[in-house]
């Protein structure tokens, strides 16, 4: 397990927050892990940007494929969280890249993948205002903190007497 | 997984995993007795059967009554999930049915219950897989046993019938050079008395028969992962770090990181083993976990009473027990299992196997059956029953000679499982 720890509060602070997420280095096939974290995150209502310049110009879930964060679009309108699936090494320039260009726009959420660990990039985003996760999953933490999880056994780590 | 805020136990065994019911605000957890579970649209059943979504499809594999009493178990054993499984026997079997293949082996301890000796060391040839038992107090034995084709090193906590306790921090030093997970059959201890994950090891298995349900009427297995072994460091693992055909070349630990195990308990293990929990048990075994630290406290109390009793007995030859000031195995129950050594152990008989079939035949609080963890006290003759099958030395080996009575002390008033003792050492010495 992860040796970043995150509270369930920030976590959730930032997931609900974000509406925009910008997908940099998602596959378009279906069986690689970031394809199932865009489908995910698409399916529960965010608008997902896919960054892969080996697909610039195709569509993932019916939302065009970008080369860069540069050629983003200013009509999507505001971008909250970039969630990265590239190696560690080359997370600091586009943690750089986003503060540059998508800071502002809005940006709140650098979010590095499992095994993605930079804390380089996680200090070029802090000193710049923005929320960091590292080494976690947006679609697992989302589906723990919001239900699914529970529904196969997983340790959520929640406890309630609320009625949801 | 969460970090905050850190609840105790107690709090943890009767709410951990259980939320009020969502259709109905139920506040015990409802009995879901049903086999389907209807789709959204066809887009959320193709998402649910290709994994990309966790939810419920059909009840041998997620069922929410069940998911509930995992996510209890695995909350108290502090792993990250947990699966189902409909016996302590299948947990076993689905435990390391992930990790084996045609000519692969196990490293076992010969402190087993009798069953474990047997479906190691014959049934799961039948799957071309093998198992090397070792004296798990020699660590250096554990690795010597070890070759290219081990996949797991496979221990009890506290051991059935001997109340031997194993040395889990030492054992998971060995299974790491070796390079394979430890698994813990943590039926005996519960998570109460010990949390093999803190020590190091990697899997835990239940038969949450015995002390999880605790009354004695449901059967069920579970199998625990802590989530920390790395599948991927080595080439040893195939079913988890490579395509999956079944699931369109899906890789489980690259695409489910640390819940990679859990996941393919469900999607292959439940999917096409089905050694599926039943709901009714799932629902059982919560009200027992409800009480679990407060039986544990009377069970290792009453234990301790009773074994002291016996050794100053002449009728006795020796007691077992490790919770006893005279055990050899003192010292590491004080440093590993501070809450207490469990409440089963053997006792051996003056007079040998003719008195040990006459003081079973002749108790009449505690019960002649082959089960423990109960809230009643049960007694057996290993020899003859649960370890008939074994041979003398597998029988010695195990803590089950021909001259050893097995105790599962119960939560009863202990004079009176003294007392029943004493009249039936009577009759066995008669």
């Amino acid at each position: 397990m992860s040796e970043y720890n995150y509270s369930d509060t920030y976590l959730r602070k930032i997931l609900t927050e974000a509406k925009t997420i910008v997908m940099v280095g998602v596959s378009l096939k279906e069986v690689r892990p970031s394809y199932f974290v865009a489908r995910y995150l698409h399916q529960r209502g965010y608008r997902i940007v896919p960054i892969n310049p080996g697909h610039a110009g195709e569509t993932l879930f019916g939302r065009t494929v970008y080369a860069s964060l540069a050629d983003i679009p200013e009509d999507i309108g505001p971008i909250h969280m970039v969630d990265v699936f590239r190696r560690a090494d080359q997370v600091p320039q586009i943690v750089q890249d986003a503060v540059d260009l998508l800071g502002p726009r809005g940006l709140q959420t650098i979010w590095m993948q499992i095994g993605v660990v930079s804390p380089e990039a996680a200090e070029i985003a802090e000193q710049n205002g923005l929320h960091v996760v590292m080494d976690h999953c947006p679609k697992i933490e989302h589906q723990r903190l919001f239900g699914e999880l529970r529904k196969a056994g997983f340790a959520t780590g929640i406890i309630s007497s609320k009625l949801q | 997984m969460g970090d905050q805020p850190q609840y105790g136990f107690d709090t943890l065994q009767i709410h951990a995993g259980s939320r009020p019911d969502p259709a109905t605000g139920a506040r015990q957890t409802p009995i879901y007795q049903t086999t389907a579970y209807v789709f959204r649209d066809a887009d959320h059943a193709a998402a649910l059967f290709n994994l990309q979504e966790v939810g419920y499809i059909y009840s041998r594999l997620t069922n929410p009554t069940v998911s509930v009493l995992q996510e209890r178990i695995a909350t108290l054993e502090g792993g990250v999930g947990a699966v189902g499984c409909s016996s302590g026997h299948a947990a076993q079997i689905m435990a390391i049915f992930p990790l084996m293949s045609p000519g692969a082996n196990v490293v076992v301890s010969t402190r087993l219950y009798g069953g474990s000796v047997t479906q190691f060391s014959n049934t799961i040839k039948r799957f071309g897989w093998s198992a090397t038992f070792v004296d798990f107090d020699d660590t250096d034995a554990i690795i010597a046993a070890a070759d290219e084709n081990t996949k797991a090193v496979f221990c009890e906590s506290i051991s059935n019938p001997g109340g031997y306790v194993t040395d889990i921090p030492e054992v998971a030093a060995a299974a790491k050079h070796i390079g394979v997970p430890l698994i813990v059959d943590n039926t005996s201890a519960t998570p109460y008395l010990c949390r093999p994950f803190e020590q190091g090891a990697h899997i835990v298995v239940h038969s949450t028969t015995k002390y999880l349900s605790g009354n004695g009427t449901s059967v069920g297995g579970m199998v625990v992962d802590s989530g920390n072994f790395d599948w991927s460091a080595s080439d040893k693992f195939p079913s988890l770090t490579q395509p999956e055909p079944a699931y369109h070349g899906l890789k489980f630990h690259e695409t489910f990181g640390p819940m990679a195990y859990t996941f393919h308990g469900i999607a292959i293990g439940l999917r096409d083993l089905g050694m599926t929990m039943a709901p009714m048990n799932a629902f059982q075994t919560l009200l027992g976990i409800e009480t679990l630290s407060l039986r544990m406290q009377k069970h290792v109390e009453n234990a301790k009473i009773v074994a002291e009793w016996l050794e100053q007995d002449p009728r006795v030859v020796s007691v077992t027990y490790a919770g006893l000031d005279s055990s050899p195995y003192k010292s590491r129950v004080h440093k590993l299992y501070p809450n207490g050594a469990g409440a089963l152990f053997t006792f051996a008989v003056k007079g040998g196997y003719d008195a040990c079939v006459k003081l079973v035949d002749n108790v009449n609080i505690f019960s002649h059956v082959a089960n423990l963890g109960d809230t009643r006290s049960l007694i057996i003759h290993s020899a003859s029953t649960t370890h008939r099958q074994l041979t003398p030395q597998q029988q010695e080996a195990a803590g089950a000679g021909a001259n050893m009575v097995r105790l599962s002390i119960g939560i009863e008033d202990p004079r009176d499982l003294i007392a029943d003792l004493d009249q039936a050492l009577d009759a066995a010495m008669a």
